[in-house]
């Protein structure tokens, strides 16, 4: 006689085959726009080979297009505000969950994340009237008088430029940095903390040592979330960073970034290879974010590896 | 070295005050054990004396000790805690750090650079904690690839490795099974040649093996005080009486 199967064994049934469909959805549309994209951009593809990922020409009216200014911009104004983002960022949580008393902590913690929910147009606008101005006037030409000679801070400021979208996509990734390194050291367990200070160790060396060495890899993870999320920042960007697609090795220079330059050109792109083009852009975007994550999953686990045998968490 | 002398010492989490005022004077190169029920303040005690205690946010001490005469409030907290090592309830091995660097940590942070010094006495602190035997060849492993009392071990030679003069264990063996407790025990009964060791315990037999004076808390009092074999075979108060033979606690 076949047994009856208790009832609850469908809930299970049902639990899997509906959360495995989610699973699948995800992937399923991550393949899927990968795919499209890869579809669309076949003729510019066709057209310039490897050609476009050198290409310093973006000329639509003589249909040439070229995509390394607008690598270019993505690339310097994520790493100009990982520079000044990450540090800060990573002060702040180290202020926030070793220093501060209690009510300062909630304060300030509920601050930090209160700038994650400014509306990106919203800064942009900012930095159009505020800090363009700002750097154009004072900042740039301060830093042009003292540290000319390097070919970083050479040329006429302007303020809007790379160094403006450089700033702006600090301040938006800043938060993220912040708060979850501050979530990960404030995960490290009391007893790491008085093991240091056990040993005689200052408040910064049981930083160090204590809550820095136990933490790194969630430090790491959070900088590269911050990151992420500065490669695929669009409406702030186009706003302060001059919509020009030059390469200067100067940050006072006009520029364009990858996220922008589609934002700005589809609803103009009036002929195939030009909408091609774009698509490749977007194409290249992706596979660069695909890249970045892939090389942040491996330092993670090699840094979280620490000595033979041994694990972190 | 190492005698600690213990003045009337007060000590609050907040408004909660957890000791009442204890006096006792903590021989050197002996091993003395407290002993009483959980919440009776032997763990805020042993903290006191390194002042690990005044750490927590809203600590607070009054009261005197003095090391060797001196009152350990007189130097920084940095410098009494290289004099006065601890050893924690759970092991504390730094787990990014491999088992010759966490025993070297403390060294590195007075500053010691020079790889002989290092090496020398991480296999000093290694034999005096009774672990070399077993890690020599594996120093380079993480110090969390160890077992439970091996890592314990690890956290005494990171706490010797500094040349303490007083060693205090909080409850060392808590988290470890027999055999690596009895290990404990025998590695704490050699290590009173060198050092004071102040233990506490919440396991009254390991106290009467490996103690030589015993002093009973009870809810933030020092009840009792004295040599291990008077305070378990004819203790003067009967509070310690009671807890003794197992009426509470």
């Amino acid at each position: 006689m076949k047994k009856k199967r208790p009832r609850a064994s469908w809930g299970d049934r049902i639990l899997r085959s509906a959360s495995g469909l989610t699973a699948v959805l995800v992937v399923g549309i991550m393949i899927w726009l990968g795919w499209e994209m890869f579809v669309s951009s076949r003729q510019s593809l066709h057209q310039f080979g490897w050609a476009f990922l050198g290409g310093r020409v973006w000329d639509p009216v003589h249909r040439i297009f070229g995509a390394l200014p607008f690598i270019y911009g993505t690339l310097v104004t994520s790493i100009v505000a990982l520079v000044i983002a990450g540090p800060i960022g990573l002060g702040v949580a180290i202020f926030l969950s070793e220093m501060a008393p209690a009510t300062v902590r909630s304060v300030v913690g509920f601050l930090v994340e209160l700038l994650a929910a400014i509306p990106s147009v919203v800064l942009g606008l900012w930095g159009i009237f505020v800090l363009a101005p700002f750097l154009g006037k004072v900042v740039e030409p301060w830093l042009g008088r003292r540290l000319g000679f390097i070919p970083l801070f050479h040329g006429a400021p302007v303020g809007v430029d790379l160094l403006n979208g450089g700033l702006i996509l600090a301040i938006m990734i800043l938060p993220t940095i912040a708060s979850i390194s501050r979530e990960v050291m404030t995960a490290v367990p009391t007893v790491q903390r008085e093991a240091a200070l056990a040993l005689g160790a200052t408040k910064w060396e049981m930083i160090r040592i204590g809550v820095l060495a136990y933490a790194k890899s969630g430090i790491i993870g959070s900088v590269i979330l911050g990151l992420g999320r500065a490669l695929g920042e669009t409406m702030a960007v186009t706003m302060v960073i001059g919509n020009m697609p030059n390469i200067s090795p100067s940050l006072f220079s006009t520029a364009y970034s990858m996220a922008a330059v589609i934002a700005n050109e589809f609803t103009e792109a009036t002929y195939g290879l030009y909408l091609s083009a774009l698509m490749e852009v977007g194409l290249i975007l992706f596979a660069i974010t695909l890249l970045l994550n892939i090389f942040a999953r491996l330092l993670v686990w090699s840094v979280a590896r620490g000595p033979k045998g041994g694990h972190l968490v | 070295m190492g005698n600690l002398s213990v003045r009337n010492l007060e000590a609050w989490y907040g408004a909660q005050k957890a000791l009442l005022g204890i006096t006792a004077e903590i021989p050197e190169k002996q091993v003395t054990a407290i002993i009483g029920p959980s919440g009776c303040g032997k763990s805020t005690f042993i903290r006191c004396l390194n002042r690990m205690h005044d750490t927590l946010p809203g600590a607070k001490v009054s009261g005197d000790i003095l090391l060797d005469g001196k009152s350990i409030y007189d130097q920084h907290p940095v410098f009494l805690r290289k004099t006065v090592g601890m050893v924690f309830q759970k092991p504390n091995p730094f787990p990014s750090m491999s088992i010759y660097e966490n025993v070297v940590a403390g060294l590195r942070l007075n500053g010691e650079r020079r790889k002989a010094k290092l090496r020398a006495a991480a296999e000093k602190s290694l034999r005096m904690a009774a672990l070399w035997d077993e890690v020599h060849d594996r120093l380079n492993y993480s110090g969390v690839s160890l077992s439970g009392g091996q890592q314990q071990r690890l956290c005494i030679a990171r706490a010797l490795a500094v040349e303490p003069s007083v060693l205090l264990m909080d409850e060392p063996a808590s988290a470890l099974d027999p055999i690596a407790t009895q290990r404990i025990e025998e590695l704490v009964t050699a290590l009173k040649k060198t050092y004071t060791i102040v233990i506490v315990t919440h396991n009254m037999q390991q106290a009467a093996r490996i103690a030589d004076f015993t002093a009973f808390f009870l809810n933030g009092e020092l009840v009792e005080f004295g040599p291990t074999s008077e305070i378990f075979t004819k203790p003067k108060d009967k509070r310690t009486e009671d807890y003794i033979t197992g009426r509470f606690g």
